[in-house]
């Protein structure tokens, strides 16, 4: 294993590399492919963090606890509200501001706030060529040149491994609450989380769950705000939602965090075997796509927007979903299921041959993360 | 700003290229009478001007495909063009160019409340979005200043923002789909009604490419609900310094405005000129504006007064009614035009670090006395894109060339300070030259490999973004 501490080592490191190398954060997202592990966690620290301005600087290798911690002493916070995918995956480690960048890792607020890549601000990260490379910077608005930082968020480090990062981070807001829906058919669900997410009332997570408490269905619909407008939020929202059934309303802090962390780590599928997939699709066609999964169980994020699947090990869930507008991602399956269905969803054939001429260009002799991404 | 010399090869097949395309295209829609031309030889940027070979306007993604193959088999150069309102000359012609226009290209083609988006055809303007979706109180986020007029394809290109960026962020931050035509005439789909497209992120890298990666057709917007409402604040200060502390300020308190829009003496003074929007005569004015509900307004333009409070301002003023809160608007609104009566301007576009505002306005202050010549600061307080405007008289020989070296002096401060070049206009034909003070020779020939990829033989919009000398090489492989 290598594990460079500065740019110019990580540089010489690809420049010299002769073989594959398998690009590895915090390792806590179960990405590993064949070759020689290139660790990025002695790239290490915040270089700047301006809170009157909103803007963070961390190397990739920053822990997200570290910037967590950071953030929280200003009240601010990531709004994309990373995944932790610790417990779904087993694993142990420390999750890299890197790793979720490259992963573009994003949480239940996506549906409002943006996802990572609508937070970034600026890479600096090292071409399979091994030139280090700039791109944005650390200015909210920036329309200099291409955006490299959308193409590199969420490029898996196939376009090449990111070593400084710089964020937008928001405040954390004065109060939080979920108000809840209890026992809706999925179909129900996905009407109420439209009426909610199509209100005026600014709702910042909507998720259903199907096997909550007490293996009772749960939709959740979140505010966020100063007091008194969480309140008069929550307040119109239970009255929308009435006509679905039995609305209750939740503002304890820890009970809210609790249940939001429960959505965005999906963690009603943490002891359960079998395959997890992710679906993005278009919130309308929720109910259909999980009909055809024929899962084990299920989880909806983003209004409907996202579906966690759970289905038996091995099963090809894109066979079953046909085609459809969005894409399903396998997220744990044993190493021979990965290869059999490929982690991403294949791509149509223009976007596919445009992708895997851009990593010709990024990485000449495809060293980094060979075939993850196509 | 010097333009490449046409290629006198492609300008010599103007006949042949008609033909082809007219087997096509409408008779109408092709245009290369030369008086007829003249319409297309500038966008906004209209200190340069050149008119091209031929100007064409499709009406169908299939129609712009047929063209681009045509020019790509003639090896033409294509400038892809929205509504002609670039500040930065991102649709400036050569003599040797096709102008491909989409601004027949203006219909909804799909509307989906229940999923949130639109899809569009990339000619439609900005604000005819919002007017296609507002009868169920929806709109479109990013608000340009020219909204009006400009094109969602030019938004894409430019990947715009405008004044209420801070809360909705910019066109990117709002796209979810395109369909692109390359430039050898395939035509891609890239996400679509879905948050967020598999694989590599092209639809990031696509928006905001200055039509040098291929020519938008369609794109799929996502809408939002209309808040309940909303009002502005105005607060004034006697000097900047403490008008950009009190921004800070209120950042940090965790309130996060739509919009906070800051202007100079100089502005304040034209627009109450111009305007009469009876703004008080001071250093620096903010314009704060909140939305929400009525109890959500009261508690944050509460949050906000108390905080400007602690920053003795000279004026605090919050906006009692609509009518108000339009006159609060209306002087910001109106400082374009105002400084436009002034003289002749150039509008500068470069964000910094919100925490250098008061550095950097005080420098562009000495550094404009020095050049002899006078600035107004209008801009985006929030998020640190400036847009300082230089006056200067169009008349007076050199004057334009002395506004130009200024300009490009406080853009190199921008960057200087931590900020880069443009926030929000692109970097057209007027930027370009200054790249290589904010990037490295490997950070754009990086950039550029990108276009190798869309674009392998450099016939879409070539001349731009990049310095010349930097993309010679690739535009003479071309030719």
């Amino acid at each position: 294993m290598m594990r460079p501490e500065t740019e110019a080592e990580l540089a010489n490191i690809i420049s010299t590399a002769e073989r594959p190398l398998c690009i590895k954060g915090g390792g806590t997202r179960g990405v590993v492919v064949d070759g020689e592990t290139l660790e990025t966690g002695a790239l290490s620290g915040v270089s700047l963090y301006e809170p009157g301005a909103l803007t963070l600087v961390a190397k990739s290798g920053t822990s997200v606890s570290e910037i967590d911690t950071l953030l929280a002493s200003e009240g601010q916070r990531l709004a994309f509200e990373p995944t932790d995918n610790r417990g779904l995956l087993g694993l142990s480690g420390e999750s890299t501001i890197g790793g979720v960048v490259a992963g573009n890792i994003s949480g239940p607020r996506r549906v409002q706030a943006g996802a990572c890549r609508d937070f970034m601000l600026g890479v600096r990260f090292v071409t399979g060529a091994g030139e280090i490379v700039k791109n944005g910077g650390r200015v909210m608005k920036n329309v200099t040149g291409y955006d490299l930082v959308k193409l590199m968020s969420g490029s898996f480090g196939t376009l090449g491994v990111l070593t400084e990062v710089s964020l937008k981070v928001l405040p954390k807001p004065e109060t939080q609450a979920v108000v809840s829906v209890h026992n809706l058919s999925i179909e129900d669900a996905q009407q109420a989380m439209t009426v909610a997410a199509t209100s005026p009332f600014d709702v910042t997570g909507a998720a259903h769950i199907p096997r909550g408490e007490s293996e009772r269905p749960v939709t959740m619909i979140r505010v966020e705000g100063f007091e008194a407008s969480v309140a008069y939020r929550s307040r119109e929202l239970t009255t929308l939602l009435g006509e679905f059934g039995t609305v209750t309303s939740e503002t304890d802090p820890q009970i809210v965090d609790a249940s939001w962390r429960a959505v965005r780590d999906v963690e009603a599928f943490h002891d359960k075997q079998g395959d997890v997939w992710r679906i993005s699709c278009k919130p309308s066609d929720a109910p259909m796509l999980a009909n055809k999964a024929g899962a084990e169980d299920l989880l909806f994020d983003w209004g409907g927007g996202l579906i966690w699947v759970l289905t038996k090990a091995g099963s090809d869930l894109r066979a079953k979903l046909g085609e459809f507008d969005g894409h399903a991602t396998l997220i744990r399956a044993e190493a021979e299921t990965f290869n059999n269905l490929g982690r991403f969803h294949p791509e149509p054939s223009g976007v596919a041959v445009i992708a895997s001429a851009l990593r010709r260009k990024f990485d000449p002799r495809g060293i980094l993360n060979t075939g993850l991404m196509g | 700003m010097e333009m490449p010399a046409p290629n006198l090869n492609v300008v010599s097949m103007k006949a042949e290229l008609i033909q082809r395309l007219s087997r096509v295209l409408n008779e109408d829609a092709i245009i290369h009478d030369e008086a007829e031309t003249r319409a297309y030889e500038c966008d906004a940027l209209s200190a340069y001007r050149c008119p091209p070979l031929l100007a064409v306007l499709p009406s169908t993604t299939e129609q712009v495909s047929d063209v681009l193959r045509i020019c790509n088999e003639f090896g033409v150069p294509v400038v892809p063009r929205g509504a002609g309102t670039s500040l930065a000359g991102g649709s400036l012609p050569t003599a040797d160019c096709v102008i491909v226009g989409v601004a027949r290209m203006n219909e909804v083609l799909e509307t989906d409340y229940d999923n949130r988006f639109v899809r569009v055809q990339s000619g439609r303007t900005n604000l005819s979005v919002t007017g296609a979706v507002e009868e169920r109180d929806f709109f479109y986020a990013p608000d340009p200043s020219s909204q009006l007029a400009c094109a969602i394809a030019g938004n894409i290109a430019m990947n715009s923002g405008g004044a209420h960026c801070l809360k909705y962020g910019v066109t990117t931050n709002n796209l979810l789909g395109v369909t692109m035509v390359m430039m050898d005439g395939e035509i891609v789909e890239i996400g679509g009604a879905h948050l967020d497209a598999s694989g590599l992120d092209l639809l990031g890298i696509v928006c905001g490419s200055e039509g040098q990666l291929g020519v938008v057709t369609e794109a799929t917007l996502r809408i939002l609900r209309k808040p309940e409402g909303a009002r502005p604040v105005l607060v004034g200060f006697d000097s900047n310094e403490v008008a950009g502390q009190c921004v800070s300020d209120i950042i940090k308190a965790g309130v996060l405005p739509v919009a906070i829009e800051f202007m100079d003496r100089p502005c304040i003074r034209a627009t109450e000129a111009f305007a009469k929007p009876g703004y008080p005569d001071c250093e620096a004015l903010l314009i704060i504006e909140v939305e929400g509900a009525e109890e959500e307004i009261v508690e944050q333009v509460a949050l906000i007064k108390g905080i400007a409070q602690q920053h003795n301002p000279v004026e605090l003023r919050e906006a009692k009614d609509a009518d108000q809160a339009a006159r609060i608007w209306l002087g910001r609104k109106s400082a374009f035009g105002a400084m436009g009566q002034i003289n002749d301007y150039m509008c500068l576009d470069g964000t910094i670090p919100v925490s250098q505002l008061p550095y950097v306005l005080r420098r562009i202050s000495e550094m404009t006395e020095e050049y002899g010549l006078a600035v107004g600061n209008v801009f985006h307080a929030g998020d640190g894109n400036m847009h300082p405007l230089i006056l200067y008289n169009a008349n007076t020989p050199g004057d334009l060339e002395k506004c130009e070296a200024l300009g490009a002096d406080i853009l190199r401060l921008c960057v200087e300070v931590g900020g880069c070049l443009t926030g929000e206009h692109g970097v057209g034909i007027e930027k370009r030259e200054l790249m290589l003070d904010q990037f490295d020779p490997i950070d754009l020939e990086v950039q550029m490999a990108v276009k190798d990829v869309f674009d392998p033989q450099w016939l879409l919009n070539p001349a731009k973004v990049f310095p010349l000398s930097a993309s010679a090489a690739r535009r003479m492989a071309a030719e």
